[in-house]
């Protein structure tokens, strides 16, 4: 059994020190995936029920309204929104990300349970689109959060968000969507990233 | 029912215009000294009619060392609009505030504010944040800020983007002298390239 | 009609209520910046005393990109794809806007047909945002099938704005000097066929939203303006003209071809957020008649761009002006300055939004449930990037 002392802790330096007792200061952990048939049911089921969390965080979000109408019918493939991140399992950073939003996406990516994985659409969220020169937007999402698909465009077309989906789906199948894991394993590299930008975090290191 | 000529007419009587360009039937812009601004703007509101407060923003003449301020006014009766410009200076921007006029403009001096610098001493919630959270840089909307050098320093770029000057890149792919001046360049402004 | 009695709340000093929030009579909620609506990424800081609200705070900024300094930067020719992206459901009023700026202070003339296209483009880009915001007001009030009905319909328009401009949400067709392109061949019979369907889903959302008891209870009363009020905040639009003030940009200062088109200011004399809805079916169907007068009467053939300079070095004489325009929310207006060189000096973005989800929302929104602030929000029709742009 492992002793309670050797589990590292977060230190949540910026947090009030009243704020300290209210927040949990445990350290993520990595998930093994289970054992060959039960990680293949697993996948199976986890990639034919996708629900994403309806936070619009920039354009994109507008095309992911006709997705749930019957022309394209998002439903059927067992794809909703959901309107709480602790319950659903896609994160769609819909275009650019201001500094301000971006904590927010941090916020509740990391309120979201495992497996989670992430959709980025829109140019702007590869290279930083025609917004590459703008002070409030961040030029490449993916320093500061782990990507399993990319769709390009601006902004791209609800066919091509459900084309997104279905190569979602196909890697999941593959087992090769670690994103949450990845988050983990280089912690310290993101969160560098990630309060290199964002000035004033009053947050804890980890929304739990 | 007055006419926007006579309104202005009256303005500068009273308040003194130091400039005026007339831009359309509809449309005329008046420059008038700082401590005349709220006065003149009341005087419009008041007598003259114009109710509607379009909005009011900023202009950096960084060259000449000053802000323009522009308020633009609006009259339903004659459809016309003022626009009611000043200048004040550049390195210690504060201008009276003239937040009991109008309930919008209490907004408006607060995006002034964190924009460029300007202080409006008296308006409410002058000192929290508009639009930009955790800013420590100077008022972005200032000529003197780059912000494309601060955007290539903040955040990470992905590498391989190549950016093209259109003209050169043109003459590069049809394989043209880059330094030769072409004769039938129908362009409109100088003829240096 | 509802009167708040504001003598029981906090009182207000210079914009901050004045209460005391360690009584522990209050709750701070935070209404952030997800919102299951159609109002975009705005948050609302809320003081609530058990259900009433006291106080509200409009946080904005999650979609700043800004875009004056981004514009600044670049050509005239260059800033119109960038300019459409000011407003997403309803970018065409930016486009229109810009280049009638740049036209104006250029000194050029726009071709006839250009304009008759461009009035088409605005209208049809204004009844595609009706039937946006349509969806999301019923769905604050918990009728969802209305808003899929609604985005389903917008669909349609936007397959055709695909036609016309080869994208369905970020169009960039009215270019400074005409628009892009012509109309494709058989346009007239298939924005036809589209009309008489958002016809019928106007009028099947007018029978289940106007006979609705419950709809009726929870609108009526809900964010009284009365008509002292629309000069005081600055408000316009459609919101202005359910307080019974008859005031539209493009009866009182046409710009385009609507001088020629045949058509009233809608108004009602309500001045809550029922008066509000009915302004609003109103002129969707207004929308629909003037689409079909435009067509009518549309020139067959004609220019579609006007002899432009090169763009590349395209210097435009120093001056200012400011133009104006009706969108869906309001008067939305353009301030340029330009000053002989390559590069616009300032340009200021004027969204009616400004005015209502800052200063009106704060004001209104003392007294209500917690349940009705995502309706007044829809009623007043917020919509956050072009506040902080």
């Amino acid at each position: 059994m492992k002793n309670k002392e050797d589990k590292k802790v977060l230190e949540n330096a910026q947090l009030k020190s009243i704020d300290q007792e209210l927040f949990s200061n445990a350290y993520p952990e990595t998930v093994a995936p289970l054992n060959k048939y039960m990680e293949k049911l697993a996948n199976w089921a986890r990639a034919n029920s996708l629900w994403f969390l309806a936070f619009g965080t920039g354009c994109g979000a507008i095309e992911l309204r006709p997705l749930l109408t019957s022309r394209f019918d998002i439903y059927q493939k067992g794809i909703a929104p959901r309107p709480t991140p602790r319950q659903s399992g896609v994160f769609i950073i819909g275009g650019y990300s201001s500094v301000k939003t971006l904590k927010r996406i941090i916020r509740s990516y990391e309120q979201m349970q495992n497996p989670k994985f992430v959709i980025s659409l829109c140019s702007c969220s590869i290279n930083g689109g025609m917004y590459f020169d703008s002070y409030n937007t961040i030029n490449q999402i993916e320093k500061y959060l782990p990507v399993d698909v990319y769709i390009t465009g601006c902004m791209p077309r609800p066919e091509a968000i459900i084309a997104g989906f279905d190569k979602l789906k196909e890697r999941i199948l593959a087992g090769k969507t670690e994103g949450a894991n990845k988050y983990v394993e280089n912690f310290e590299y993101y969160k560098a990233n990630q309060k290199k930008i964002i000035k004033d975090w009053d947050m804890p290191d980890y929304n739990w | 029912m007055k006419t926007k000529q006579e309104a202005i007419q009256t303005v500068g009587n009273v308040f003194g215009i130091t400039a005026q360009h007339d831009q359309r039937a509809d449309l005329s812009f008046i420059t008038l000294e700082n401590d005349k601004v709220v006065p003149a703007l009341v005087h419009l509101r008041d007598v003259e009619k114009y109710v509607h407060l379009v909005m009011i923003t900023a202009v950096d003449y960084i060259e000449d060392g000053n802000f323009q301020i522009t308020y633009l006014l609006h009259n339903y009766i004659n459809k016309t609009d003022i626009g009611v410009r000043t200048l004040i200076n550049r390195d210690e921007p504060i201008m009276q505030s003239a937040h009991e006029l109008w309930r919008q403009i209490a907004t408006y001096q607060r995006e002034l504010h964190e924009m460029f610098g300007i202080t409006f001493p008296g308006s409410p919630r002058m000192e929290e944040n508009f639009a930009l959270e955790g800013w420590e840089g100077p008022p972005p909307m200032r000529k003197d800020f780059d912000t494309l050098q601060y955007s290539m320093k903040t955040y990470s770029n992905r590498s391989g983007r190549k950016t093209h000057d259109p003209k050169r890149y043109m003459k590069e792919q049809l394989k043209q002298d880059i330094n030769k001046v072409y004769t039938d360049d129908k362009s409109t402004g100088d003829k240096n390239v | 009609m509802f009167e708040l009695d504001r003598s029981k709340y906090p009182p207000n000093k210079d914009g901050k209520a004045d209460y005391d929030i360690d009584s522990h009579k209050y709750l701070k909620l935070w209404h952030g910046p997800q919102h299951p609506g159609v109002t975009g990424n705005m948050s609302l800081e809320l003081t609530v005393s058990g259900d009433e609200i006291i106080d509200l705070k409009t946080h904005v900024g999650y979609l700043h990109r800004g875009f004056e300094k981004l514009m600044e930067r670049r050509k005239y020719i260059n800033c119109f794809p960038i300019v459409c992206r000011i407003c997403v459901p309803e970018p065409d009023t930016n486009e229109y806007l810009y280049s009638a700026a740049v036209e104006e202070l250029s000194g050029i003339e726009i071709p006839e047909k250009a304009k008759w296209i461009r009035t088409l483009n605005l209208e049809m880009s204004r009844l595609g945002s009706f039937l946006m915001w349509l969806g999301g007001q019923a769905g604050m009030f918990g009728m969802g099938s209305v808003g899929q009905w609604c985005i389903a319909h917008r669909d349609y328009i936007l397959d055709l704005f695909e036609e016309m401009s080869g994208a369905r949400i970020y169009h960039m067709y009215m270019v400074p000097g005409g628009v892009r392109g012509d109309l494709p061949e058989g346009f007239g019979g298939r924005l036809e066929a589209v009309l008489q369907k958002c016809e019928k889903v106007i009028k099947d959302s007018e029978i289940v939203m106007l006979y609705n008891v419950v709809l009726q209870a929870r609108l009526k009363g809900l964010g009284v303006i009365t008509p002292e009020m629309v000069d005081q905040f600055g408000i316009v639009g459609p919101i202005a003209r359910g307080s019974g003030i008859k005031r539209d940009v493009r009866k009182d200062s046409p710009y385009l071809i609507y001088d020629q088109l045949d058509f009233q200011i809608e108004t009602e004399d309500g001045c809550d957020g029922w008066a509000r809805l009915k302004v609003r079916f109103k002129e969707m169907k207004q929308s629909i008649s003037l689409i079909r007068q435009i067509m009518e009467k549309m020139p067959k053939t004609g220019e579609l761009k006007a002899k432009m300079p090169n763009p590349l070095h395209w210097k435009i004489p120093a001056g200012e002006t400011f133009v104006r325009a009706e969108s869906t929310r309001g008067e939305y207006g353009y301030y340029m300055v330009s000053d002989g060189s390559e590069y616009p000096r300032k340009i200021t973005v004027r969204g009616p939004s400004y005015t209502h989800a800052m200063s009106l929302l704060e004001y209104m929104s003392v007294g209500l449930n917690l349940a009705d602030i995502g309706g007044l929000m829809g009623t007043l029709h917020t919509y956050p990037p072009e506040i902080e742009r």
